[in-house]
């Protein structure tokens, strides 16, 4: 067998997910698509004693829109997110970027919050989070709270969920009137996990660019926010001198990206701002 | 690591129509029960780690990866395999199309592409070229290229269309047929 040996647990409610995941600490692990966890279990690179599976809780697997956000309970598959009627309308840049998410064959088990939770810098969705405002609900021993996509990613697979806290519910604001919305990525293979990538989100206001939010992905250890950016564009006329000027200060945020085989530090730092300027330029045409 | 606690946990899933009930380590993958416990060894595993997509299953009639899947968790949910396709001796449309248009060479990865395509048909019976493109894009074929393959479900698709069913459609009809009681007992 691949996976090391673990005890499993299929709980009933989130109070006593919580419960479960309190009294083992660091030894448990949430279970919910598995996507990533299940390849990390088959390669041996994580021995958890226990796995809280989450699929038995009712009601995580809810997609509601209320309070001007899309809310997004724990275990909404991403395959079922893409299908809401109405994404296309509704969040249309969610709907964008899921289709970038692996392929369908792991979107049909992965979860929204799973990825969020896993908090791979090279995946789509933290990204996404942060560039729509995502407020994540987190439920632990001591009740609920709440914090900004933002806050929320610390390093390479590293959030501030406690062990005995669960991500019960992602929360993404509705884009406001008017906006356009982008996610560009360079992958080997469509699917695949990203070089380099930019998701750009602006409205235009009297022939200016308003409200604009950059963020890129793959080249650091969380979605890089790039505020520098952001305020270049805020107020600048649209045009390809913009997206030039905004995309180069996008390339000298990226601090440290990785350096591997596939792409080298140089090349994602340089790609990301290509990316990120394409972004704007297609979020402009859209807005 | 020193020694730990082996558990055993209780799956029920409907496999291919039929209930199936076992006592497995929790750790066991959905492909490894299929493969091991069942015997349907139509399932491949390639790279077990939900890359290659080998393994590919339909749970619920969607395609997913059996190998980054515990056979606990499709408790409850229905699993179909390559096994359910061909009907007493009748291939499916889909495998006669990976036949007719050499959609296969040393075979290995032809039941993940022919689940994914499954999935994909019976959503979409007339897909567009980057639906196609996309969903057999997260399957790996190493012989053939990938050209025949896609001109394999091209083809299957319209076969379908022709006859106005959905290839789960199908399925799900000769299934029923071969439960029904009959008098010849024609076993599995």
């Amino acid at each position: 067998m691949k996976p090391p040996a673990f005890e499993y647990a299929a709980p009933a409610s989130v109070a006593e997910a919580v419960a479960l995941l309190d009294e083992r600490g660091f030894d448990a692990k949430v279970l919910a698509g598995g996507q990533s966890l299940m390849a990390l279990l088959n390669m041996r690179l994580a021995r958890p004693e226990l796995l809280v599976d989450i699929a038995r809780v009712p009601g995580l697997d809810s997609i509601e829109i209320s309070g001007g956000c899309l809310g997004v309970g724990a275990m909404v598959r991403q395959r079922s997110l893409e299908f809401f009627p109405g994404l296309a309308d509704s969040h249309p840049l969610l709907l964008a970027g899921l289709r970038h998410v692996a392929h369908p064959q792991n979107r049909n088990q992965g979860t929204v919050c799973g990825s969020l939770a896993h908090a791979d810098p090279a995946a789509e969705l933290p990204a996404l989070a942060v560039a729509a405002g995502a407020e994540l609900v987190i439920e632990g021993p001591d009740g609920k709270r709440s914090e900004s996509a933002e806050d929320f990613f610390i390093t390479y697979l590293t959030t501030t969920l406690e062990p005995a806290e669960l991500l019960v519910e992602a929360r993404f604001p509705l884009l406001p009137e008017g906006s356009g919305w982008s996610v560009q990525e360079v992958t080997r293979r469509h699917g695949d996990f990203a070089l380099a990538g930019a998701v750009v989100t602006m409205r235009i206001a009297d022939a200016r660019v308003a409200d604009p939010h950059v963020v890129a992905f793959g080249v650091g250890a969380v979605p890089l926010r790039c505020t520098a950016a952001e305020q270049a564009l805020a107020g600048a006329e649209p045009g390809p001198a913009a997206w030039k000027e905004a995309g180069a200060l996008v390339s000298e945020a990226v601090e440290d990206p990785l350096d591997d085989v596939h792409a080298s530090a140089s090349q994602r730092r340089s790609v990301a701002g290509v990316m990120a300027s394409r972004a704007m330029e297609e979020a402009a045409a859209r807005a | 690591m020193g020694e730990r606690k082996i558990s055993r946990v209780t799956v029920e899933v409907t496999v291919n129509g039929r209930r199936q009930s076992a006592e497995l380590e929790p750790r066991v993958t959905l492909a490894d029960f299929l493969r091991v416990e069942l015997g349907l060894t139509g399932t491949h595993l390639g790279c077990e780690h939900g890359v290659c997509g080998a393994c590919t299953v339909l749970l619920d009639g969607r395609a997913v990866r059996s190998c980054i899947m515990l056979a606990v968790q499709a408790t409850g949910h229905e699993v179909t395999t390559i096994e359910a396709l061909a009907n007493e001796g009748e291939l499916h449309p889909l495998q006669q199309a990976f036949v007719d248009k050499h959609g296969l060479q040393c075979g290995f990865c032809t039941p993940g592409f022919i689940m994914a395509a499954a999935e994909l048909l019976e959503r979409d019976p007339d897909p567009s070229e980057q639906a196609l493109l996309e969903t057999l894009g997260g399957q790996v074929c190493r012989c053939t290229g990938y050209e025949a393959i896609i001109e394999s479900v091209r083809d299957a698709a319209e076969k379908l269309r022709q006859r106005g069913v959905g290839p789960l459609g199908l399925l799900a009809a000769a299934l029923e047929k071969k439960a029904a009681p009959s008098g010849n007992g024609g076993g599995e």
